[in-house]
């Protein structure tokens, strides 16, 4: 494989073959020595030859191998030549992260952190198979698929400013319910408001530094010690049956010849499967809204609950990572609409964007990167010139190195425990199987991840958040 | 003989499972994406799930059928422990896969240590040398 070097952090892969645009990466050597150990770059390759591709094929900092589409994968397609794929979104539509911050610091909460954690274990259902606490009708569900967290804010959970400091508004106005299967919306049902298992936690964090006072202070951080709690989950079984249901659907209508990978089935954006498949994902990208709108409430709740008050428990913000959507961008020398594929990347908007929520408009979007459990996670703002580099995203997380199954022989979820409480670091955990699962030494350096976004300038670094107490599914 | 291995994959989980026959093999799937979640020798065989698939190809069938433990899970709580009756039949232009899952509902002495999103077709392999092979891919 012809690999360029741009420059530190930036490396290129010539279109050749069936390759219609080039392959660009954006890692330092160390970070590509890890996405060199996958499939990563033939997945990035292969993302290159789809249909009405535009620009490059990028990889973030953190990309590691997925199925069809590497994770860390952002591809934007024309709209009238270019196509929507389950496979470039991912099985879990929606997973995301949202930031709350609190007016409480690491003193107020210290003694009562034990507390504060086993609460939220309670109040928040976790692993799989728990049920949510909600017993929805159908026709419930249908309203939350087509309305997202406006839902979860009409029925008390939360408020309504947290609207406005969600990607989208917390609905995606193309979402139709009618495009989602019944045993979709069957799986959808016992499990909103869940956390779910895997790589999806809940965190008390506090501020460890802060590396730009004035946007920190515009997202609402003050000074480090500040306590913060992050979210992140996705649209649960619901999301999983959509991709999984219009992966058939393609497969059914447009056939899996001359695939490469048979994830990498897609139809035109414009074709009859194309638009089910986007109204659909939206619907599920509006589940993950309200679950996470539901669990950031019930912890709210909790904090009032132990510590007497959720004042100032204002939203930062909330972030898809696995998401397609219809974005303005540059293209050809001019400015087109264009279906942007980002599977497991954030969107990454600078100052001025119209999506980008007013009251941060002239700074650029909260951009969030959780770490794996017990290490560190970034908050960032997004850079106009991230349009140019990457249609506007960078990094989702900390991204694995080494598999599940090597992770459960190398560590014991008892001794991660041990060693999270030496450092001060409280936990709840569902599974010690699961624990060990998501060791933190299965991940990539996340401080890496985010050095090189912030040095190639997919977002700026504003603030390193450190783990208080985690909660794992 | 071997039922099943779980292969190294940076993200997801990975597995082979074999049988003397297309059927075995497929029955041995189903066990080893089980394996992903919880400990199905555990689990006694109670309460019965008929399944019922169809499918263009024997890949499709297979990733259907897995789907199916995932959603007899999710909706019905139930843990399989093990697979009878597993039967593939031609039917118009593909396949149709019968079999009876036995297991558990799920109760507070089980561990549940995975969660298994969904089946992929990515490096998905059904291969006959001397019995068969499935590959399978699953999200996690």
């Amino acid at each position: 494989m012809d690999l360029r070097k741009i420059d530190d952090n930036t490396w290129e892969i010539p279109a050749e073959g069936g390759m219609k645009v080039p392959a660009r990466i954006y890692a330092s050597a160390r970070l590509l020595e890890d996405i060199h150990r996958d499939q990563t770059l033939v997945q990035a390759r292969n993302v290159a030859c789809l249909p009405g591709i535009e620009r490059r094929s990028f990889v973030m900092p953190d990309a590691h191998q997925g199925y069809g589409f590497p994770i860390g994968g952002v591809a934007a397609f024309d709209l009238d030549g270019g196509i929507i794929s389950p496979g470039g979104v991912g099985y879990d539509i929606n997973c995301g992260v949202r930031l709350l911050r609190t007016a409480f610091n690491e003193a107020d909460v210290a003694s009562k952190k034990r507390e504060l954690l086993a609460e939220i274990f309670r109040e928040v259902p976790a692993g799989v198979g728990k049920g949510g606490v909600t017993k929805l009708s159908r026709a419930v569900l249908g309203d939350i698929l087509v309305k997202g967290a406006e839902w979860a804010v009409e029925n008390g959970y939360g408020r309504k400013e947290d609207l406005e400091r969600t990607e989208e508004g917390g609905r995606m106005k193309d979402a139709s319910a009618e495009d989602v299967s019944e045993r979709a919306m069957e799986r959808g049902v016992p499990q909103l408001g869940t956390l779910g298992s895997g790589n999806h936690f809940l965190e008390i964090q506090k501020v460890h530094e802060i590396y730009d006072a004035a946007t920190a202070r515009a997202f609402g951080l003050e000074s480090p010690g500040q306590v913060l709690v992050m979210i992140h989950c996705g649209s649960r079984g619901l999301g999983h049956q959509v991709a999984t249901d219009f992966i058939e659907t393609m497969e059914d209508a447009f056939g899996v010849a001359g695939l490469p990978d048979r994830e990498l089935v897609h139809a035109p954006f414009n074709s009859v499967e194309g638009q089910r498949y986007y109204r659909a994902m939206c619907a599920a990208v509006n589940y993950a809204f309200a679950n996470r709108q539901m669990i950031a409430h019930w912890v709210r709740d909790v904090f009032a609950r132990v510590l007497g008050t959720s004042k100032g428990m204002d939203q930062i913000y909330d972030v898809c990572h696995n998401v397609a959507k219809v974005e303005e961008h540059e293209a050809g020398g001019r400015s087109k609409r264009l279906i942007v594929h980002r599977k497991g990347a954030t969107r990454s908007f600078g100052p001025g964007r119209p999506e980008v929520p007013a009251v941060y408009r002239a700074i650029g979007q909260p951009v969030i990167i959780p770490g794996s459990m017990g290490t560190a996670s970034y908050l960032l703002a997004g850079t106009k010139e991230a349009e140019a580099l990457s249609f506007g995203s960078t990094a989702h997380g900390a991204g694995r190195v080494m598999s599940r199954h090597e992770a459960l022989r190398r560590f014991r979820g008892e001794k991660i425990r041990d060693d999270l409480a030496r450092r001060g670091i409280e936990l709840k955990s569902t599974s010690m199987k699961g624990l060990a699962e998501e060791a933190s030494e299965a991940y990539k350096d996340v401080d890496e991840v985010v050095r090189v976004s912030n040095e190639v300038g997919l977002g700026r670094v504003v603030a390193r958040l450190i783990p208080l107490g985690v909660m794992k599914g | 003989m071997e039922r099943y291995r779980i292969l190294p994959h940076t993200a997801d989980g990975k597995f082979q499972a074999y049988g003397k026959t297309l059927e075995e093999a497929f029955g041995n799937a189903a066990l080893a994406t089980a394996s992903l979640m919880w400990d199905w020798a555990a689990v006694e065989a109670k309460v019965r799930h008929f399944v019922h698939v169809t499918g263009a190809d024997r890949e499709q069938i297979l990733v259907k059928f897995l789907g199916e433990v995932i959603y007899l899970f999710e909706t019905r709580q139930f843990l399989l422990a093990k697979v009878d009756g597993l039967r593939i039949r031609p039917q118009f232009e593909g396949l149709n896969l019968e079999a009876v899952l036995g297991g558990e509902t799920l109760a507070p002495r089980h561990e549940i240590y995975g969660d298994v999103k969904a089946v992929t077709y990515h490096d998905l392999k059904i291969e006959e040398c001397d019995g068969f092979t499935v590959q399978v891919v699953v999200d996690m």
